[in-house]
């Protein structure tokens, strides 16, 4: 019985940059605990479509196969996830996979998160440390806020959250969740929080904090659980006080 | 500030929906309420508003450029949204989804209050009982200033909740699920209110 059972796939692809995306459907034979990579694999192997025409295998991104990475992330029937941990078994059929539309696409399912990597070095996504000389031991952080931090440490830039926003699109410029509550991350360490100005001015730049419309898509989407409507509020309260420093003067820039 | 302009503008119509709009339309709608006792009463209520003193100074600086800011670049945001209640149905999706549906009714129908109203005021026309009975004895205009009335004070009151994230006064989760309940009760109340009033019209 089982030998026949198969997986129906309907994927959305794209075969260069500017070419217009089209669908194309895939029938496989199903195995047990197979899970979307495991199945775009098998499509490697034997990339016949469902028509049973050859065609070309189709492209996409991997790294962990773990879910700490954020590389494979994909519209896995209509919702952003990872596709690693994304299980044949859970899903309806057929299964529909779609690139991220918040980024361009380079093939098929393969997107470019560049942006990404550019919000980071905008909102001064580290630690400065480096000097001309030994600094020595930084600030001690108190245990109970590293595992408070931890949590927000554990955002892998996969994108989810950008995607799940209605309020990034190609419209407008909004940055997103995820470095909102990035800022709140290195804000929160006592080395990083030297820098805490800089990282907030960043952030309410355009197409920063502000343009958060608390649609709170992002919560319910990011695959990490990270608080980010929490990041979100707090870093508006945050910048609330920045601006008033900005505007008045303040000796506290920093504490 | 120069490089941080989105962020002013952005706070200014946060602001500007709750002070001055938000508590001029609570005003109004209070003031409206007294229709309620009567002709007489409602025509000595709204006298009082008339009578304040600078009231031509009043009106623009308290109601109608605050207002005219907060619409006009409040339908731009509107517009930048990519609205995904069909991916995404969770409930604060839904009230994003509102919040701007409703901001472009409130727009549609302050505008035309404001034409069958202020303008035709400023045309020669009395602005009393009389007039609100007038426009409210077509049924289909009693249900389009529910309609209007509705829209608007939900606009209000889920605006309410959004300004208090907006300026970091709700962060934690609870502290935002219970501002969800007060809204709330605002806006049922405010309904009341505005709705026992058009319907003293009728
Ligand atoms: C009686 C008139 C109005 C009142 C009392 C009012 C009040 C408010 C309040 C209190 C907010 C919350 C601000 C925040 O999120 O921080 C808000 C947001 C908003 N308003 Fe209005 N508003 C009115 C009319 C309008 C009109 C005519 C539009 C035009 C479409 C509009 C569009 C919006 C939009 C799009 C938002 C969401 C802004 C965001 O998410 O950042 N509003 N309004
Ligand atoms: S915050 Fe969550 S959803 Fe957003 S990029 Fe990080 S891990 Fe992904
Ligand atoms: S491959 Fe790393 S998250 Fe899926």
């Amino acid at each position: 019985m089982s030998e026949n059972k198969t997986v129906r796939f309907m994927i959305t692809r794209q075969d260069t940059m500017d070419s217009a995306p089209y669908e194309e459907e895939f029938v496989l034979p199903y195995r047990p605990n197979m899970n979307v990579i495991s199945a775009l694999m098998e499509i490697q192997r034997n990339p016949v479509n469902a028509k049973g025409e050859k065609t070309t295998p189709i492209s996409w991104d991997m790294n962990c196969l773990e879910e700490v990475c954020g590389a494979c992330s994909m519209v896995i029937n209509g919702k952003p996830r990872q596709a690693c941990t994304a299980l044949v078994d859970k899903l309806e059929q057929p299964i529909r996979l779609a690139p991220m539309s918040t980024f361009p696409v380079v093939r098929d399912l393969q997107i470019d998160r560049e942006r990404m990597f550019d919000s980071m070095k905008r909102i001064k996504a580290w630690i400065p440390i480096d000097g001309t000389y030994e600094l020595g031991p930084g600030p001690r952080m108190p245990e109970r806020k590293r595992q408070w931090a931890y949590e927000l440490s554990k955002c892998m830039t996969c994108g989810v959250c950008l995607e799940a926003c209605p309020n990034v699109n190609s419209k407008s410029d909004f940055i997103g969740p995820a470095f909102i509550s990035l800022v709140r991350l290195f804000n929160a360490h006592p080395t990083g929080s030297m820098n805490r100005d800089e990282r907030l001015n960043a952030l309410m730049g355009d197409g920063g904090l502000q343009d958060c419309g608390n649609s709170q898509n992002c919560v319910q989407a990011c695959p990490k659980g990270i608080p980010l409507t929490t990041s979100i509020a707090a870093m508006n309260r945050a910048a609330t006080v920045q601006s008033f420093r900005n505007f008045f003067g303040s000796d506290h820039q920093v504490d | 500030m120069a490089d941080n302009r989105e962020f002013f503008y952005r706070r200014l119509h946060s602001l500007l929906g709750v002070i001055p709009v938000g508590l001029f339309l609570t005003q109004h709608l209070v003031v409206n309420h007294f229709a309620t006792k009567g002709e007489e009463a409602f025509n000595r209520a709204a006298g009082v508003m008339e009578g304040l003193p600078f009231r031509y100074l009043l009106e623009t600086f308290v109601i109608f450029l605050p207002l005219l800011f907060h619409a006009i670049y409040g339908l731009y945001i509107a517009f930048t949204a990519k609205n995904n209640v069909g991916r995404f149905g969770h409930f604060r999706n839904v009230m994003f989804f509102l919040q701007r549906v409703s901001g472009v009714i409130t727009l549609v129908f302050v505008a035309w209050h404001v034409w069958e109203t202020r303008i035709q005021a400023a045309l020669g026309a009395e602005v009393d009982f009389h007039m609100m009975a007038d426009i409210l004895s077509n049924p289909l205009m009693v249900g389009f200033y529910i309609v209007g009335i509705v829209s608007t004070v939900f606009h209000f009151a889920n605006g309410l909740w959004s300004f208090s994230v907006s300026w970091g006064i709700t962060i934690s989760p609870r502290s935002q699920r219970i501002m969800t309940y007060i809204t709330m009760v605002v806006f049922v109340a405010l309904s009341v209110v505005g709705i026992r009033a058009i319907l003293a019209f009728v």
